[in-house]
């Protein structure tokens, strides 16, 4: 019987879409099925409810900078395994070997419609774009190099939150990092953030919430404490825009929430107004 | 010391009825305390307290996470889980310390920040983030000392300091060692295993440079008697405090950014082995 009702949901589908070999994903928010190739054509941004998916560092970094503008720094540099977790190094070298990344974040240099920047993209394909040792002193650093050569600086968190194959080393990650904002910050530097899916735990607890403006993709979770967590503490179901962009900007979090595909425009005019230029590094 | 506890039985210890709360300690360790309430912007958390005090000749500004010691003192504090005007309070005070010259002593106690819609929408990221990074730049001394737990972000947003003190049997980590077993392996049940394999006990937090000080605990723990592990706490402040009061500010606060700055193992330039055919 169940069978039956399969193969009529099936034939239904069939019915109405024009190839039904073509592949296609579910949006995580509103469940619709949308074709894969569509989907990539969007830059991931769902059709039907606006949901800004998960890009990889290197694609957003194609859509954001001009071309060929981007130059990475600390570009080799892999997390030493300071709590001796279980299987944390063959893990990464998986990781690596799989996504091209050497950890979750990529920092450099870039411009965006002629104006420098540097810039950190977190991808969270590796191991949940979660902080550790070298997302740390990676951002870290990229917030010291902006300071002394008076550059603004702009990140795309993307964060299951705390690294916990690093233990407490992971943790003092998020006093490191926000340390370097600050410092970056009182000597005058400006610093845009915008939250990408989802941004959660440690990083939001740190420099994620630091911007000078903080903005946001629709659609995308941003909090503290894991909704699960949150669900098992309260026991009770939460409601479905909980942590969500548009919840977070309506709590007083997010300055702006801003569609990918203007994304690239509203940062050149923020840096503008804020007296960033062209300078060659 | 005792050296010979596992990391499991020291959070047997810690979690002790009757282990000494900062309620107990106050008293003990300060000669005046006026407890100073609200955050100014929504309401006054019951899981940090704050206030002037007296150490020795010396006003300072205590900031402490709150355990209950009964069902009733944990229900009215939250079980030590601060919501955002918790954290906003304590930057609050600290910022008035600042203002007066005034030492910040920070008592972390907490099994981590709380988990809940109004913590959410009050935005406890925004806080504990806000936190970490103004005491970074807070031009005036700030000593932490783990109690008992300290639970990741929820304790950090009291920790970042220009030197840190564990209580013997104290533990500082990333998560809880249930939240860890849940996290990592789907399996809260395994806590124990979780706990051993962390690094979470106070000669971790020594050797990993988190903290700087170890507290000796009487025999068997703090509970065994609280004169003796106040005064040596007292003993501990009434060391660090002038010593630290003594320093340039301006070389105080590059020493406090360093102690963090230089947190964190990585290789550059890493050679990753080749593997050759067989
Ligand atoms: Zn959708």
């Amino acid at each position: 019987m169940l069978e039956d009702f399969f193969n009529v949901v099936k034939k239904r589908f069939n019915d109405t879409s024009d190839d039904d070999a073509r592949p296609t994903v579910k949006c995580p928010r509103c469940q619709s099925p949308i074709l894969q190739e569509r989907y990539e054509e969007l830059h991931r941004v769902c059709p039907f409810c606006n949901y800004h998916g998960r890009l990889s560092a290197q694609e957003r970094i194609s859509i954001t900078f001009d071309k060929d503008s981007f130059h990475e720094i600390n570009a080799d540099m892999i997390s030493a395994d300071p709590i001796e977790f279980p299987e944390y190094p063959e893990k990464q070298q998986e990781l690596r070997d799989i996504t091209g990344l050497s950890d979750a974040v990529v920092t450099g240099v870039g411009k965006i419609k002629g104006i420098t920047t540097v810039a950190g993209i977190m991808d969270s394909r590796y191991m949940m774009g979660s902080m550790g040792s070298v997302v740390g002193e990676k951002i870290t650093r990229a917030f010291e190099y902006a300071a002394e050569n008076k550059l603004p600086v702009i990140l795309f968190t993307a964060s299951g939150g705390a690294r916990m194959q690093e233990g407490i080393v992971s943790l003092m990650q998020m006093a490191k990092t926000s340390g370097a904002v600050k410092l970056h910050s009182d000597a005058g530097g400006f610093y845009i953030t915008v939250l990408t899916d989802p941004t959660t735990g440690g990083v939001t607890a740190s420099f994620a919430s630091l911007g000078d403006i903080i903005i946001a993709e629709p659609k995308i979770l941003i909090g503290f404490a894991g909704r699960r967590v949150i669900e098992s503490t309260i026991r009770q179901r939460l409601p479905e825009d909980f942590q969500l962009a548009e919840f977070m900007q309506e709590k007083g979090f997010i300055d702006m929430i801003v569609d990918r595909k203007k994304m690239r425009s509203v940062l050149a005019h923020l840096l503008e107004l804020h007296g960033c230029s062209a300078k060659e590094v | 010391m005792d050296e010979k506890k596992t990391a499991w039985e020291r959070l047997k210890l810690v979690h002790t009825k009757g282990r000494p709360t900062i309620r107990d300690y106050i008293p003990l360790i300060f000669d005046e305390f006026y407890e100073m309430h609200g955050d100014r912007l929504y309401g006054d958390d019951k899981a940090i307290i704050g206030g002037i005090a007296r150490l020795d000749q010396t006003p300072v500004t205590v900031i402490a996470q709150v355990k209950g010691r009964d069902i009733n003192e944990n229900k009215a504090c939250n079980f030590a889980m601060p919501l955002p005007e918790g954290y906003r309070k304590a930057l609050r005070l600290a910022k008035q310390a600042e203002k007066f010259h005034r030492p910040v002593i920070c008592f972390i106690d907490t099994p981590g920040a709380y988990a809940g819609i109004e913590a959410e929408e009050r935005g406890q990221g925004e806080a504990i983030a806000k936190n970490i990074a103004e005491f970074m730049t807070l031009r005036t001394p700030v000593i932490s000392i783990v109690l008992g737990e300290g639970g990741s972000g929820g304790a950090l947003a009291l920790g970042v300091c220009d030197e840190l003190a564990m209580l013997e049997n104290a533990q500082y980590s990333v998560v809880s060692p249930r939240g860890f077993a849940s996290i990592l392996w789907k399996d809260a049940s395994r806590e124990e295993e979780a706990c051993n394999i962390m690094r979470i006990t106070a000669e971790d937090m020594v050797r990993l440079g988190v903290a700087e000080t170890i507290i000796e605990e009487p025999l068997g723990g703090a509970h065994n008697d609280l004169d003796k592990i106040s005064e040596n706490i007292k003993e501990y402040l009434s060391l660090k405090i002038p010593e630290k009061c003594k320093k340039d500010i301006d070389v105080l606060l590059k020493e406090r950014y360093t102690k963090f700055r230089k947190i964190g193992e990585f290789t550059e330039h890493p050679v990753l082995p080749r593997i050759s055919g067989e």
